[in-house]
C-alpha cells in the first residue's frame, strides 16, 4: 500500500481498514491479524497500526477481546452505514468537481446513471484513457 | 522531551521523564574547541521507533556513542534503564556504530561466536536466521562482501540481542535503495516488542512510514521533537519536507 506521507498515516490506515471491512476482505465477525503482522504487511510502525485499530474500536467497527484478539463487528447494519460514509466522501468529491466544471445537477446525475451501467457492461478494469474522462 | 503542542496531546505519558527508558539532562560533549553536544535534554520511552535526524556534524553520533557507553568524556546526566553508562547499561543496549569494528579477514561464523562470547543476551539462532534470510552464507569473509552485505551482517548481529535499547547509527546509508528496504525490514521484523529503537539517519524518506516519533538535532541541541503523524497533521507535510524546512533556515 502506498501512503501519502504528507498526512497522518494512522488516518490513512483507518480508511484502508474500513475499506477492507466494507468489501468483505475482512469478513463481518472474523478475527483480524495481529498488530505486528499488519505492520509488517503494510510496512508501517506497529504503534501506528495500533492507533488506527483503536480508532476502529472507538467507532465500533471492531472489538477487542482480551485473550482471543480483535474481531470485525458482526453488526451488518453498522457495516452498511460505514459503506455509505465511505461512498459519501467519494460522492462529495464528484459533486465538487463536476460543479467546478460548471456542470448542471441534472446532467451530473445523468452521467452517474450512464457510467454506472457502462461499468456493468464492461465489468472489468477500466480501459486506459477511460479513467479520467468521467 | 520538548514537544510541539499537538504532539503533546498524544501519548503524553509516554514522553514524561518518569516513563523514560533513556533520559538525558544537560549533556555536553566538547572535542577540543568544538562543542558536539550543547546541554542536550532528552527523554525517550520504551516500545517506540524513534528517528534521530540532523545534518552531518550535528552531534547524532556523539549522542549515540554516549548512550552506548563507548564515549565517557561528557558532562551532564545520562540514564539508560535507570543506569549511568557502564556495564549495567551496556547489558541492555545493543549499538550499531557508524563504522564497523569487525576485522576484515574474518568469516561471518567468527562474528557470531564473538557476539555469543561478548553478550549474554545474544540469540545466535536469531542472528543465523537473519543472515540466511538476507541470502548470506556464514562461511563468507567480510572482506569478500559488498558494503550492503556487510551492513546486513552488522544489522543481524545487532538486532539478535535481546536488548531493551537499540541504537543504530546510519544503518542504511551507503547502501543502494533496493537493499535499504531489505535491511529496514530486517531491523523492524526483529525488534523485540517493548524495546526502544533509536535510529540516526539523514535518509528521512526511507523511514517515513516506520518511525513513531523524531528527534531533530542541530548544533548539538534538539530543535524539534514529536510524533511523526502529529507533525504531519500540524504541518500538512511529509517528514522529509518538514526536515528540509527545519534545516533550510
Amino acid at each position: 500500500m502506498e501512503f501519502d506521507t504528507s498526512s497522518p498515516i494512522w488516518d490513512q490506515l483507518v480508511t484502508e481498514f474500513s475499506r477492507r471491512i466494507v468489501t468483505g476482505q475482512w469478513q463481518a465477525g472474523s478475527r483480524i491479524s495481529g498488530v505486528r503482522e499488519l505492520a509488517s504487511e503494510l510496512g508501517v510502525n506497529p504503534n501506528t497500526v495500533q492507533r488506527a485499530l483503536a480508532e476502529l474500536d472507538r467507532r465500533e467497527l471492531c472489538r477487542s477481546e482480551r485473550t482471543a484478539g480483535r474481531f470485525v463487528t458482526s453488526d451488518v447494519p453498522r457495516i452498511d452505514t460505514l459503506r455509505a460514509e465511505l461512498a459519501r466522501r467519494i460522492a462529495d468529491d464528484y459533486v465538487r468537481r463536476a460543479r467546478g466544471l460548471g456542470m448542471p445537477q441534472a446532467q451530473a446525475r445523468q452521467l452517474i446513471e450512464e457510467r454506472w451501467t457502462h461499468d456493468d457492461h464492461t465489468h472489468g478494469p477500466v480501459a486506459p484513457g477511460e479513467r479520467d474522462d468521467a | 522531551m520538548t514537544t510541539t503542542p499537538t504532539a503533546r496531546s498524544h501519548q503524553e505519558s509516554a514522553m514524561t521523564p518518569e516513563h523514560a527508558l533513556v533520559s538525558v539532562r544537560g549533556l555536553t560533549v566538547r572535542y577540543g574547541p568544538r562543542t558536539a553536544l550543547d546541554g542536550l535534554d532528552l527523554d525517550l520511552p520504551a516500545g517506540r521507533i524513534i528517528g534521530l535526524l540532523g545534518e552531518n556534524g550535528c552531534g547524532k553520533s556523539t549522542l549515540l556513542k554516549t548512550l552506548a557507553g563507548v564515549y565517557a568524556d561528557y558532562r551532564g546526566e545520562v540514564r539508560v534503564g535507570g543506569h549511568p553508562p557502564g556495564p549495567e547499561s551496556k547489558a541492555i543496549v545493543s549499538y550499531l556504530p557508524d563504522r564497523s569494528g569487525l576485522p576484515d579477514q574474518v568469516r561471518v561464523r567468527y562474528c557470531l561466536d564473538l557476539f555469543a562470547d561478548f553478550f549474554a543476551d545474544f540469540d545466535v539462532d536469531k542472528a543465523r536466521d537473519m543472515i540466511a534470510s538476507f541470502g548470506l552464507d556464514e562461511s563468507m569473509r567480510l572482506k569478500e562482501m559488498s558494503k550492503g552485505m556487510r551492513e546486513k551482517v552488522q544489522v543481524s548481529l545487532t538486532m539478535a540481542r535481546r536488548a531493551q535499547v537499540f541504537l543504530l547509527d546510519e544503518p542504511i546509508s551507503g547502501v543502494d535503495p533496493a537493499a535499504r528496504e531489505g535491511i529496514l525490514d530486517g531491523i523492524l521484523g526483529n525488534l523485540e516488542p517493548g524495546s526502544l529503537l533509536l535510529v540516526a539517519t539523514h535518509l528521512v524518506h526511507d523511514l517515513e512510514t516506520t518511525l513513531d516519533s523524531v528527534v531533530m538535532m542541530r548544533h548539538g541541541r534538539v530543535v524539534l521533537t514529536g510524533e511523526v503523524d502529529d507533525l504531519r497533521a500540524e504541518h500538512g507535510a511529509s517528514l522529509d519536507q518538514i526536515f528540509r524546512k527545519v534545516y533550510s533556515s
